[in-house]
């Protein structure tokens, strides 16, 4: 019941929060919210690190801003094919490093995001350091006008809220209880007769659509596809987005991409000293809140209902 | 005498460059419960490490209900119908008591049903929606050995599943055992609590410096303790 309860009201927040706060500024969040998801699909219930995951977002951003200004797809066409192709490489990026773990993975995916990074520098459609400009906000369905701030959020807010139930449903799947044994011991997954490295694929095949259909949503909210999207640098904020919110929480990382999104808007007028005060609140977090913010609070409401 | 279901001969075992068994030789009967036997660092738990290729390079032939198993990936040597309880349990620690005992696929008809596991393992029963690693010594090894009966294997490999507990969840351990053996399971069971191990063997494997070096039936066992003293040095 509390949870309907909580459910409704975040709805009710959800559906009135653009006309209290700037939409861009939601809909930023809401693309963070199901990268970070994706992510967290990966680490928080895999164990892997993905040290390019940046990769599938930029990628996914330009695929979908390409499609919508070059293709002439509808905004949801553009973001379906844009989340089917970021799957297919999300799965030949599995092929490649699904065998290794720890370091190695990380490692792995790390240099072929340098790479994606390099081919989409170097390819024409992209126009290299300028990123691809002026991406329309094609009509929904071909028909529904959304290039306004608002009709454009709801949409935004629909397609998050669906990527969202995807990826809860991925995690109390069976298919989920696998991923998280996976994580706690791989060895043991694997004599009990499952092959891990399989399991690990379809995660990542997962994880880069969603990322991609995060980078989408993200280049029809700004209309720009830039390089940055796919560079280390949103990687590794992915990262700390995650783990400021708890890794392997469902809500965790969510709550960390919205933290860190409005956080980096209200440092913005400090200039480099943003990144400074980001730093400090990681450092505050990795030292007094190893679960992240809602691991830490998951884990206080349980000790006081042990002690209840 | 029948084919035996298991036969290993000159099995070698490495971890990195340190070689751990120096050529076994040995095997196990359909419907029999075989221990192996010896000191701390004899080479029983890698032995049943390298029956399921956990160990990172071994040589020799394993051969099971015919097959060769040398040269087969883990999952592929569980799929031949061979279930392993390590002696660490490896209970997974973010799932709950009911998630660790489905999660093992079915592997091979004939495995037990999730039902009749509850009702051959009743602790469980009470504690399903616990954290596995929340649970007794006694109720994870429960957990460890309940969960790979579902998978339809008949043979199991259990690491010293008595290890560290108290006399009485032991006792409740080898009356486990004993009902699995009675049910068909054909066991090969590391253990170094000698008291234990012959209530309830047929027969002992005793493993020396990686080789074997006897073996006993239980009434060779009863009648010349000193000797298997001697081998465990106790």
């Amino acid at each position: 019941m509390t949870r309907i309860l909580l459910l409704a009201a975040l709805a009710v927040v959800a559906l009135a929060a653009p006309f209290f706060v700037y939409p861009i500024l939601l809909m930023t969040i809401l693309c963070f919210m199901v990268f970070a998801s994706s992510f967290n699909l990966l680490l928080g219930y895999a164990g892997l690190l993905c040290f390019g995951h940046a990769m599938f977002f930029g990628t996914g951003a330009y695929i979908g801003g390409w499609l919508m200004k070059e293709g002439g797809f509808s905004i949801e066409l553009a973001f379906a094919a844009t989340t089917l192709a970021m799957a297919a490489l999300g799965w030949v990026v599995g092929l490649i490093s699904a065998r290794r773990g720890g370091i190695q993975f990380a490692m792995i995916t790390l240099a072929i995001s340098q790479f994606v990074y390099f081919l989409l520098l170097r390819a024409p459609f992209t126009h290299g350091e300028d990123g691809l400009q002026r991406i329309p906000r094609s009509d929904l369905f071909g028909v529904i006008d959304v290039s306004s701030n608002l009709s454009l959020y709801y949409l935004i807010l629909a397609i998050s809220v669906a990527a969202i139930w995807f990826f809860y449903r991925i995690v109390h799947s069976p298919f989920g209880e696998v991923l998280r044994a996976i994580r706690d011991n791989e060895g043991r997954v694997e004599s009990l007769g499952f092959v891990p490295e399989r399991f690990k694929i379809v995660a990542l095949t997962l994880s880069a659509g969603l990322a991609g259909l995060a980078g989408a949503m993200k280049a029809s909210v700004y209309q720009i596809a830039t390089l940055h999207d796919l560079s280390f640098h949103v990687s590794g904020t992915i990262i700390f987005m995650a783990l400021l919110g708890g890794l392997g929480t469902m809500a965790g990382p969510m709550v960390g991409a919205a933290l860190i999104v409005m956080l980096n808007d209200h440092l913005a007028q400090f200039g480099e000293w943003a990144l400074i005060i980001q730093g400090t609140v990681f450092l505050v977090v990795i030292l007094f809140f190893r679960r992240g913010l809602v691991g830490e609070l998951q884990a206080f409401i349980r000790r006081r209902s042990a002690k209840a | 005498m029948t084919e035996p279901l298991l036969k290993v001969q000159n099995l070698e075992a490495w971890y990195g460059e340190s070689k751990a068994l120096h050529g076994m030789n040995f095997d196990v009967q359909p419907g029999e419960l075989v221990t192996l036997i010896g000191r701390n660092g004899a080479g029983k738990s890698t032995t049943l490490r390298s029956i399921m290729g956990i160990v990172g390079k071994r040589t020799g032939s394993i051969r099971f209900d015919g097959a060769e198993l040398i040269g087969k990936r883990t999952f592929q040597i569980a799929r031949t119908g061979i279930a392993y309880c390590p002696e660490e349990r490896a209970i997974f620690s973010s799932l709950n008591v009911a998630e660790n005992l489905t999660l093992p696929p079915v592997l091979k008809a004939g495995g037990i049903a999730d039902a009749e596991l509850l009702r051959q393992f009743p602790n469980l029963q009470r504690r399903l929606k616990s954290q596995g690693t929340k649970l007794s010594g006694g109720e994870q090894q429960m957990l460890a050995i309940a969960r790979i009966l579902r998978t339809g294997a008949r043979f199991l490999l259990l690491d010293e599943p008595s290890e560290g507990l108290a006399p009485v969840v032991v006792k409740e351990i080898g009356e486990q055992i004993r009902q699995l053996k009675s049910q068909g399971f054909t066991i090969l069971l590391v253990e170094q609590n000698l008291s234990f191990a012959r209530k309830v063997a047929d027969r002992h494997v005793v493993v020396e410096n990686g080789k074997v070096v006897d073996t006993l039936t239980n009434s060779a066992l009863e009648a010349d303790m000193a000797r298997v003293k001697t081998y465990l040095g106790v």
